[in-house]
C-alpha cells in the first residue's frame, strides 16, 4: 500500500481544508463535495447492467423451490 | 409455495441498487459479484423468514452486508490490499472521464474501516435513514449517526492527501474547497 502523497504546491485542497474544526465537525461545503461525489459514484454503479446471471439464477432457484414443495 | 412473481419481480428491481451497494463495500466487481449472488441464494432459501409488506430491499441488503462481514473477518489481510487491483477490475471507457474519478473514490472509500464504510454507503447513498441503516447493520441508531459523520471527515482527509489534484481538476470542486479553506 502506497504511503500518503504529499499535496502539490498550489493544490487548493490541502489535509487541513478538511480537517474537522475544533467542533470535530466537517465545514458543510465539504460535506456537501462528499455527498455529492459519493451519491454520483454510486448511482453510476446503479445504472450499470445487472449481469444475466443474477436473472437466470432467480429463476432456477424459483424452479427448484417449486419443484421442492409441490 | 413459491417465491412468487411478483416477490421475484421485486427482488429483481433491487439487484442494481443490491449490486451497487456490494460494488461499493467490497471495492471489487467480480467480490461484489460474488457476494450478490451468495446473497441471492441466500435470500430464496430463506425467502419464509420474509415478511410480506415489511421492506425488501432492508432485507436484501441485511443479507449481503452479514455476508461480507463474514467473510471480510475471514480475508480482512486480502481486504486490505486493494491498491493497484482496483483498476484492473472495473470497465472504464477512456472518455469517461467521470468513470476514474469514481474509481479514485471507490478506492477511498475501500479505506475507511469497514463499520464507517458501510455507514456511509447506507445512508449518504443507499438512501437508507438512520433507524433503517442502524437495523440492517445490527447497531444503535446513535452510533450509526457517529459512525457516518466520523466517515465523512475520514474519507474527506483520504481524498484530500490522496487525490488532490484530482479534485483539483473539477472547477465546482475547487471552487468549493478553496471557499471552505478562507473560513
Amino acid at each position: 500500500m502506497a504511503g500518503p502523497k504529499l499535496v502539490k504546491p498550489g493544490a487548493k485542497m490541502n489535509v487541513s481544508d478538511a480537517r474537522p474544526d475544533s467542533n470535530g465537525t466537517l465545514g458543510r461545503d465539504v460535506q456537501d463535495v462528499i455527498g455529492q461525489q459519493l451519491r454520483a459514484m454510486y448511482d453510476d454503479l446503479v445504472n450499470q447492467a445487472v449481469p444475466d446471471r443474477f436473472t437466470k439464477l432467480l429463476e432456477k432457484l424459483e424452479k427448484r423451490d417449486d419443484e421442492g414443495k409441490h | 409455495m413459491g417465491t412468487g412473481v411478483s416477490l421475484r419481480d421485486d427482488i429483481l428491481a433491487t439487484l442494481p441498487r443490491l449490486r451497487a451497494f456490494a460494488i461499493s463495500l467490497s471495492g471489487k466487481v467480480d467480490r461484489a459479484d460474488d457476494l450478490v449472488q451468495e446473497t441471492l441464494v441466500r435470500a430464496l432459501t430463506s425467502i419464509d423468514s420474509f415478511r410480506p409488506g415489511t421492506n425488501l430491499q432492508a432485507w436484501l441488503f441485511t443479507i449481503l452486508r452479514n455476508q461480507f462481514r463474514s467473510e471480510y473477518r475471514k480475508r480482512r489481510r486480502e481486504v486490505e490490499d486493494i491498491d493497484g487491483r482496483l483498476t484492473g477490475t472495473l470497465k472504464t471507457p477512456p472518455e469517461q472521464q467521470s468513470r476514474l474519478e469514481f474509481q479514485e473514490f471507490r478506492r477511498a472509500l475501500t479505506k475507511l474501516p469497514a463499520n464507517q464504510r458501510e455507514a456511509l454507503i447506507l445512508v449518504g447513498a443507499s438512501g437508507f435513514s438512520y433507524e433503517e441503516a442502524a437495523q440492517i447493520c445490527g447497531c444503535a441508531v446513535g452510533t450509526m449517526k457517529s459512525r457516518v459523520s466520523r466517515a465523512r471527515v475520514d474519507l474527506s482527509e483520504i481524498l484530500s492527501i490522496e487525490s488532490a489534484d484530482d479534485f483539483g481538476q473539477d472547477v465546482q470542486t475547487r471552487a468549493v474547497m478553496a471557499g471552505a479553506s478562507s473560513r
